[in-house]
């Protein structure tokens, strides 16, 4: 392993390959930022470029894409409240009420560090347990990726305080109500759509998360604008972009990473799992984590609710790499651009990559080290920078937000109908948020929909229509017990302080 | 039991759900697939009775938070206005093009907010989306279409 590791090292840190990194990261933020164009399509733009280099390279350059346009998505998500992807969107909850604080500088630089530590420590990981872990991911089948969905949708307990437990459920099957709309996956039979060819092919996720965060929140913005105890505040400059952390937040942090590295490197590793449930499972395990009196902060600027989601994404990201470099699997549809690309490449990736090609096989994963690196030195002395986009007036803001938001949808479908439909959305949502309906259940649903409905069709099927298949296996079994008890924990408590 | 805005919503909610359910129940499934363990309207039918469910016991059980909005503190001309707005330049986005209609909602959108600087207005609306749609259309290679820049020989 260790004469790998020097291939790797070899190749990654070449004059060329380090320019493709930082080219890779500046790129990938900038795309990342705008609403609509993801990881995914980052790096899909990039394809064509990479085949003018040899596989290791552009490997390398759509690493460091890839990590740009995460990067690029939180930093929306923190200073606009709205993720463009929904990787991101767990790092809105606590990142954008303390950038609406006066405090975006340090948001984005805890995004960053937390960023990096994960990816670092994820990377570390993927030295280590890559072969073995890759083993460990095929034992899943579909019933327990049933039971890990249900377990990522009671991630809403984290959302259920104050009294909000029944809301916050009743926003999940709406989520999943949402999903639901549009062709079934297998027998193709439309659903809900009323006839209407433009809701054949479902809602997109892109169009839900910016009229429920980012629309709606323009909305919420205006509406409460002579609110005078609305939380909107002219927010000071110059705190806006100081990016010091300060001791306390620091110590907060050094507990939080770990933790959220390891699972989010774990949950990564899961072929189909992915970024999103990693992230909303470092948030929701967090919070049932920390004291009571920080727990009280989750949802309003905590330190641990940001650093949590951010460390979480980034380990997932890493994570993605093992099934597809050991096992030609990709873990996520970014994941599954870079196969397609590393298959035109006229490599085979598999468990024989690593004798066949060891060159790209660990080039690729001290890649992702550097590229972790160079998104820091890159990013962090222009947060000041990008953090005073919030000083931008909220009558230029608001409108810019709306146009962004449309925009992002215009660019995937070019379809009258699709706008007001987000409108719609956008309303409703803002009238629910009103009530203190929270909204992130709503999308945590809408994502894991296809994803549950898959595979309790797959397991139903598989078990004659019996649901014995929920504790026939040891894992499935472990996973629902542990979801059993942390909802009956919630409850408990709920009930204990009289509160539904 | 105390009726409040949000037993309003939670008995619209109750109402949406048995809708929902109605129309899962109608979903039209392949001969072969009606009796299966699993088709396409299982799982709708299950998130159906879920929402009846939480609904149901949103309704019932005692509201403790109640949530108290005054009204006449907030924005709902501008709010509408906006939202109108926004729903014209949806509808005339593709008819007239992306650079002319982005740029009118961005202008009428700062307008209606209250802003009155002319230049910056229009600074931040025009050169703003060509420089924008510069960056989709010509750098990233996204199209765009737009019938008005075509009409006046701008974009081919």
């Amino acid at each position: 392993m260790i004469e790998g590791i020097l291939i790797g090292l070899n190749t990654a840190l070449t004059f060329q390959n380090i320019f493709m990194v930082m080219i890779g990261c500046f790129f990938g933020t900038i795309i990342g930022m705008l609403p609509g164009l993801g990881p995914m399509t980052a790096i899909a733009l990039m394809i064509p470029i990479t085949y003018g280099f040899d596989p290791a390279t552009g490997l390398i350059l759509m690493a460091g894409v890839y990590y740009g346009a995460v990067f690029g998505g939180s930093t929306s998500s923190i200073l606009l409240n709205a993720p463009g992807v929904p990787g991101t969107v767990a790092t809105s909850f606590d990142g954008y009420p303390m950038a609406q604080q006066g405090k975006a500088g340090k948001a984005l630089a805890i995004a960053a560090w937390s960023s990096f530590a994960g990816g670092t420590l994820s990377a570390i990981y993927l030295l280590f347990m890559a072969p073995s872990l890759s083993k460990v991911s095929l034992s899943f089948r579909s019933p327990d990726y049933f039971a890990l969905m249900i377990l990522g949708l009671t991630a809403i307990a984290a959302f259920s305080s104050k009294g909000q437990f029944l809301k916050a459920m009743m926003m999940v099957v709406l989520g999943l109500m949402l999903a639901s709309v549009g062709q079934d996956s297998l027998s193709d039979i439309t659903r809900f759509t009323f006839n209407n060819m433009n809701l054949t092919d479902g809602i997109s996720f892109v169009l839900v998360v910016m009229a429920t965060f980012a629309m709606s929140e323009a909305l919420t913005i205006i509406l409460k604008r002579n609110d005078p105890t609305a939380a909107a505040k002219q927010v000071s400059l110059t705190e806006l972009g100081s990016i010091k952390i300060d001791k306390e937040e620091r110590g907060k942090m050094y507990k939080t990473i770990p933790r959220s590295s390891i699972i989010g490197f774990l949950i990564g590793v899961l072929p189909g799992a992915g970024a999103t449930i990693a992230s909303f499972l470092a948030y929701g395990m967090e919070r049932n984590l920390v004291k009571d009196e920080e727990k009280e902060k989750f949802g309003k600027g905590s330190v641990n609710g940001l650093s949590a989601p951010e460390t979480a994404n980034n380990a997932a990201c890493s994570g993605s790499f093992v099934p597809m470099l050991t096992l030609g699997i990709p873990g996520s549809g970014t994941t599954a651009v870079m196969l397609g690309a590393l298959l035109g490449f006229g490599i085979q990736p598999g468990p024989r990559l690593y004798m066949t090609n060891p060159e790209i096989f660990w080039s690729v994963i001290m890649s992702m080290y550097i590229g972790m690196v160079v998104l820091l030195i890159l990013n962090l002395p222009l947060i000041p920078y990008i953090a005073r986009i919030l000083a931008v007036p909220k009558n230029y803001l608001i409108p810019l937000i709306l146009f962004f938001s449309i925009t992002g949808i215009y660019v995937m479908s070019f379809n009258n109908f699709d706008i007001y439909l987000m409108i719609g959305i956008a309303v409703v949502a803002t009238f629910l948020r009103l009530y203190d309906f929270p909204m992130p259940p709503l999308i945590l649903a809408f994502v894991l929909g296809g994803l549950m409905e898959e595979n309790l069709r797959r397991s139903l099927l598989l078990s004659n229509g019996s649901w014995e298949f929920l504790w026939d296996r040891t894992l499935t079994l472990c996973i629902l017990t542990t979801t059993i008890l942390i909802v009956v924990w919630h409850i408990y408590k709920t009930v204990f302080k009289k509160r539904f | 039991m105390n009726i409040n805005t949000t037993k309003i919503i939670s008995l619209l909610f109750f109402i949406f759900s048995a809708f929902y359910l109605y129309t899962a129940y109608q979903i039209q499934v392949f001969a072969f697939d009606e009796n299966a363990p699993f088709n396409a309207r299982t799982f709708p039918i299950y998130l159906g009775y879920t929402g009846l469910f939480f609904s149901g016991l949103k309704l019932i059980l005692p509201d403790p938070d109640t949530i108290k909005i005054e009204h006449k503190n907030l924005e709902y001309k501008k709010t509408g206005i906006l939202i109108i707005i926004a729903i014209i330049y949806g509808a005339t986005i593709l008819k007239i093009g992306y650079f002319l209609t982005t740029s009118l909602f961005l202008f009428t959108s700062y307008y209606f907010l209250g802003e009155r600087r002319w230049i910056l207005m229009f600074l931040l609306s025009f050169p703003f989306v060509a420089a924008f749609m510069y960056l989709l259309h010509g750098v990233l290679d996204i199209y765009l279409r737009d019938p008005f820049l075509k009409s006046i020989g701008v974009m081919g």
